[in-house]
């Protein structure tokens, strides 16, 4: 530790970084940090189903404290832009690190999911800025956008059928995103344990569908007519 | 049994490569995968043609140093197999197989399936090691070590540096590798001296080497010919992100 | 050439030998270490700890080694153990035991003193290895484990489960990276002595090949340290790594190092036989299976039957029989000679006739499953790997393989050959095993060789010498760079009708037929014979594709090959010579009415050292005396 001690805690966040294992490491942090925010989005958006009432009173609780509303945001545009910025740079070592594929690959040890991380990952960004525009801002969804009518929104929004279908596939996307990386978080810090690893593992699947389903569950329901009849 | 064979041919590091096809007539059920190439590498040079490069030493499955791609797996399709253990019983007649090189930038073809991995040796030289000059260990009795320890430890330095980790890698990542020799020596008591400077210097050098990430994908742990868990992996990176 | 076969063992009481000896040495000024350079060939177990310890002394090291990496060494591959006296177990041993049994069971064919170093310095193998992290196996309190090995009374040897060699070479690989990385050792892997330079009667240098683009090149030292192994490879099927070969050792000896004893060549019984003419090597087992399966045969010559339905009468436990007391745990010799023997008489098992069945059958209903499978399941897993048979179901089939060999370059008490400055250690040299090595004790020498002694002797010579200084332009360096690409395009330029394979495969059946396990007057002169007639077709069929410049790995073998021809027959000279049986050399001619190995200490009781004295010329005999002033030579017998 010797010469490590002295340095400055900037000087050793930076060699961290230049790492790999850095660059992984903050991967897993923006990766609990935008989990976090789903688990709450969801639980948020699953208040539709208790009417439009609800729905608009906690899209304008959150409103009412702009200051954290627009830190919550910051934090989440920081941790965005560093999980992509990463991805980017691990991406591009990989490509130097194998200039020559192979003839023939065969994949035996690794999940589809753990293998497209870098499908699923744009596929959920480019979603998240249209969904922004759709729901959040209204630039997409004009003729009927009101800001503060959450409810409302979101049902005309998903009466598009293009709509819901884009959200389902994205959500998908989302949902194997989440298989690999929730377990992946713990392996990139460096938790594992022959006897928890696996339990950590079917855990993260059951999550990750559970998230998927409870989001999907929405436009189902606006496209089945479950919800959002009255409009 | 007759297969037919794919057989990547390069002449040398500098040079393009291609699959050659081959049949493989006299093939025999009893026979290493090895011994199989061996037997048409003794056609080839009857019919005037140079053999197949590929390199292998004890052929006991311990050396490390055979080892190519069969139908894109590493080492072929027996689990915890190198490819020097690998009978062609495992195969069927009229079987079609695919022999690639292993391929990362770290580890350059020499000839056809014969390639560099010297790049193992210079991680190893970073720090993979006890600073121990011989006639200073004391009695070897002194430090106790649990067995289960002992027996971690052992796991991990099972590795014998073959390189199917990085080949199999999409990433080409020789974590697989670092993270065995991080964990073997970071287990015991005799390694904590050099701990922090151990991982920080081996994976700096790993990187140096042009290995790619680990994205914790696993394809490494499924083609490892001695078994090596993905654990060593955790450990390695929970080791750097302390020293760091 | 004269001729000095001086052990120069210092006098006294041999428990004080190696203390005196250290304390005569001369020693290097630690400031002029750095100006000496020294070559290391071979990077295993003694190679490999040689290089990484001369080079914390501060001594000037380059390594070389025709693996591409260090780590590949065949030392990885040795299985059972390494014993050192330290007597953890509370059992009786001693350094004097350890001594005791290593001579008694190289019958008496070893230079005492060497012994009993070795069995001293054993210890600090030990806790130099546990140092560098070698993961030995431990009780669950902590301390080290130690196992009963090879017949030995005591529990002296230490293991990292099947893998020790393995982790004892990391160890040492290990510290010899860390002085790569010090800049105080160049490694050159891929790379193959093929030659010595030898100025004012002194080894100042090599020539090696690049295996990659085949550059010959030369390198000046001051000493050279030869740590390459053993030549049983010779057999061409052995349970040595496909590269192992005798051409350092062999190329040294065309240059004036004496070679000892080729003749003590060890054989395994338990060992998975051939199963076809592709074969290309030979896997071994440990010992420890003959704790609890039974050898047998059928009784009658060429029985079909698969194992199962041979009924118990018709069967032949053929050890249990001829050694009632000591049965299936016979020593490896007697064991090895007597499955030949019956697979000689047609009574040989699977498709060739040459092999035995290894039951474990009556273990299995003793013990159960469980039990067999805790004890020998990777062994089991092994053999069904390669075979496809399971021996839970199936009895084993076992045949007798070379495996290690005894004999080798002539070193003094310093380790150095005959030639000043060329040191020789580890399998390479013949010094510790005498006639016989005993299980677990070859990992212990190469390290002994390596870590504690050559560094003292080495500098002692260095100190002692008065070295010039050699430049790798000189003539000598020319003229052997030009002989190694004189045989090199000689072999590219025969281009006959035969591969480097089917001659060395050739050779090996002559070698393993005539002077194998047993030999005879007889046999060796026909073999002889027809290894000259061989070496003769060789230098006119072989033929090897490609050029010199090349990755041609057919031209290494080729290269090698050629040398063991010339091997093969001094060890059939050898042979020939020691008109005795002693050890793993047995003489039909001289056996006890048990077929007990017959010694002829009047006669015989000296290491064999041959002088090569020109290609076609008879190589010369000198005879270094050995005397027993601490263990009385005596009779073996396991009825």
């Amino acid at each position: 530790m010797s010469s490590v001690a002295i340095d400055s805690h900037v000087g050793r966040a930076a060699r961290l970084y230049q790492a790999y294992i850095g660059k992984k490491f903050v991967m897993a942090l923006t990766g609990v940090i935008l989990f976090g925010y789903l688990v709450g989005h969801l639980l948020g958006n699953l208040q539709a189903f208790l009417g439009p009432e609800r729905m608009d009173a906690y899209a304008a609780f959150l409103h009412s404290m702009p200051n954290v509303l627009w830190l919550v945001r910051a934090l989440l545009l920081v941790s965005v832009v560093a999980h992509i910025v990463a991805s980017i740079q691990l991406t591009a070592l990989k490509r130097k690190a194998r200039p020559q594929g192979y003839v023939k690959k065969e994949a035996i040890g690794s999940s589809y999911a753990s293998r497209t991380m870098m499908w699923s990952g744009p596929i959920i960004a480019a979603f998240v800025v249209f969904h922004i525009l759709d729901v959040t801002t209204g630039v997409t969804n004009t003729a009927q956008y009101r800001e503060l009518h959450a409810y409302e929104n979101l049902v005309y929004s998903f009466r598009r059928i293009p709509v819901s279908i884009a959200y389902i596939f994205a959500m998908v996307a989302l949902s194997m995103h989440l298989y690999h990386g929730l377990w992946s978080m713990f392996q990139s810090v460096g938790i594992s344990h022959p006897r928890y690893t696996p339990v950590i593992k079917r855990l993260a699947m059951w999550v990750a569908i559970l998230l998927a389903a409870g989001f999907i569950s929405i436009p189902i329901s606006v496209m089945t007519g479950l919800m959002g009849t009255k409009l | 049994m007759r297969l037919t064979l794919h057989i990547w041919r390069q002449k040398g590091p500098k040079e393009p490569g291609r699959m050659v096809h081959y049949e493989a007539r006299n093939a025999n059920p009893d026979m290493s995968f090895l011994e199989m190439l061996d037997v048409l590498n003794e056609e080839l040079t009857l019919k005037g043609e140079d053999p197949v490069a590929f390199d292998s030493d004890c052929r006991e499955g311990i050396c490390g140093m055979c080892g190519f791609m069969i139908n894109g797996v590493a080492h072929g399709p027996r689990r915890g197999t190198t490819v020097c253990q690998l009978h062609m019983r495992k195969f069927k007649d009229g079987d079609v197989l695919y022999i690639e090189p292993w391929r990362a930038r770290a580890f350059p073809v020499i000839k056809d399936l014969a390639v560099n991995r010297t790049a193992f040796d210079r991680i190893i030289a970073a720090g993979g090691y006890i600073s121990v000059p011989a006639g200073s260990a004391p009695d070897g009795n002194t430090i106790l070590i649990p067995k289960p320890v002992a027996e971690q430890a052992m796991d991990a330095a099972a590795c014998i540096g073959c390189g199917a980790c990085v080949a199999a890698c999409p990433n080409a990542s020789a974590a697989l590798f670092t993270g065995a020799k991080i964990a073997h020596l970071g287990l015991l008591p005799q390694g904590q001296p050099e701990r922090d400077q151990r991982v920080l210097k081996m994976v700096a050098h790993s990187t140096l080497e042009q290995f790619g990430s680990c994205t914790n994908i696993g394809e490494c742990e499924a083609v490892c010919p001695k078994e090596i868990k993905l654990e060593v992996i955790a450990r390695m990176n929970r080791d750097f992100i302390k020293a760091s | 050439m004269s001729m000095d076969l001086s052990s120069r063992v210092p006098s006294g009481a041999i428990e004080r030998l190696w203390d005196k000896a250290r304390f005569e040495m001369k020693l290097v000024n630690p400031a002029n270490k750095r100006k000496y350079n020294i070559l290391v060939v071979g990077s295993g177990l003694a190679g490999g700890s040689a290089a990484a310890s001369l080079a914390e002394l501060g001594y000037n090291v380059k390594c070389f080694c025709f693996q591409d990496s260090a780590r590949r060494a065949h030392s990885i591959a040795a299985q059972g153990g390494i014993n050192a006296a330290k007597n953890y177990q509370n059992d009786g041993d001693s350094i004097y035991r350890l001594f005791y049994d290593t001579v008694k069971g190289g019958d008496f064919r070893s230079r005492e003193a060497n012994v009993y170093r070795l069995a001293q310095i054993s210890v600090n193998i030990i806790d130099q290895c546990v140092a560098q992290g070698v993961p030995f196996a431990r009780e669950y309190g902590g301390t080290l484990a130690n196992r009963s090995f090879g017949g030995a009374q005591v529990s002296r040897t230490f293991y990292a489960r099947g893998q020790t060699g393995q982790q004892l070479l990391l160890g040492a690989y290990q510290a010899l990276e860390r002085q790569v990385d010090a800049g105080r050792v160049k490694m050159f892997p891929r790379t193959e002595m093929l030659g010595l330079v030898v100025i004012d009667g002194k080894a100042r240098g090599i020539v090696t090949r690049d295996l990659v683009n085949g550059k010959i090149e030369s390198h000046a030292a001051d000493a050279v340290v030869l740590g390459t192994g053993g030549y049983g490879n010779v057999y061409y099927l052995s349970t040595n790594a496909r590269g192992s070969n005798c051409t350092a050792i062999w190329r040294a000896y065309k240059h004036g190092a004496a070679f000892a004893n080729p003749c003590f060549t060890q054989i395994h019984p338990t060992c998975i036989p051939v199963s076809g003419d592709y074969q290309s090597k030979l896997t071994l087992m440990s010992e420890s299976l003959r704790n609890d399966g039974r050898i047998w045969v059928p009784l009658k010559p060429g029985d079909q039957r698969p194992p199962n339905e041979i009924p118990e009468p018709e069967r032949d436990y053929f050890l249990e029989r001829r050694y009632p007391s000591f049965g299936n745990l016979v020593p490896r010799d007697v064991a090895s000679r007597n499955c030949k023997a019956v697979c000689d008489e047609g009574l040989g098992v699977g498709n060739n006739g040459l092999g035995v069945y290894l039951d474990f059958a009556d273990a299995i209903k003793r013990l159960g499953v469980a039990v067999i499978r805790e004890r020998y399941g990777n062994l089991f897993d092994m053999y069904e790997r390669i075979t496809g048979e399971d021996p839970y179901k199936v009895p084993m089939r076992i045949y007798p393989a070379i495996h290690y060999t005894m004999g080798g370059l002539w070193v003094d008490y310093s380790l150095m050959s005959t030639v000043p400055g060329l040191f020789v250690i580890g399998e390479a040299n013949f010094s510790d095993h005498g006639a016989n090595r005993l299980g677990a004790s070859a990992l212990m020498q190469g390290l002994a060789d390596g870590y504690f002694i050559l560094p003292y002797t080495i500098g002692e010579y260095l100190a002692r010498t008065k070295l010039d200084k050699v430049q790798t332009d000189y003539a000598e360096f020319k003229r052997e760079e030009s002989e190694v690409e004189t045989i090199t395009k000689r072999l590219l330029s025969i281009r006959g009708e035969r591969t480097v394979t089917s001659f060395h495969r050739e050779l090996g059946k002559v070698l393993w037929d005539y002077c194998g396990m047993s030999r005879n007057a007889v046999g060796l002169k026909l073999a002889l014979g027809k290894i000259r007639e061989l070496r003769e077709g060789y230098w006119h069929n072989v033929d090897v594709l490609g050029g010199p410049e090349d990755f041609n790995q057919a031209l290494e073998h080729a290269g090698r090959v050629a040398d063991f021809f010339e091997l093969a027959e001094l060890m059939c000279i050898d042979a020939l010579d020691r008109n005795e049986s002693c050890g793993a050399h047995f003489r039909e001619e001289y056996q006890t009415p048990d077929n007990e190995a017959l010694r002829d200490d009047q006669r015989y009781c000296y290491v064999a050292a041959w002088v090569f004295k020109g290609a076609n010329q008879p190589p010369e005999l000198h005879a270094e005396p050995l005397k027993f002033e601490y263990v009385r030579p005596t009779q073996r017998s396991y009825k």
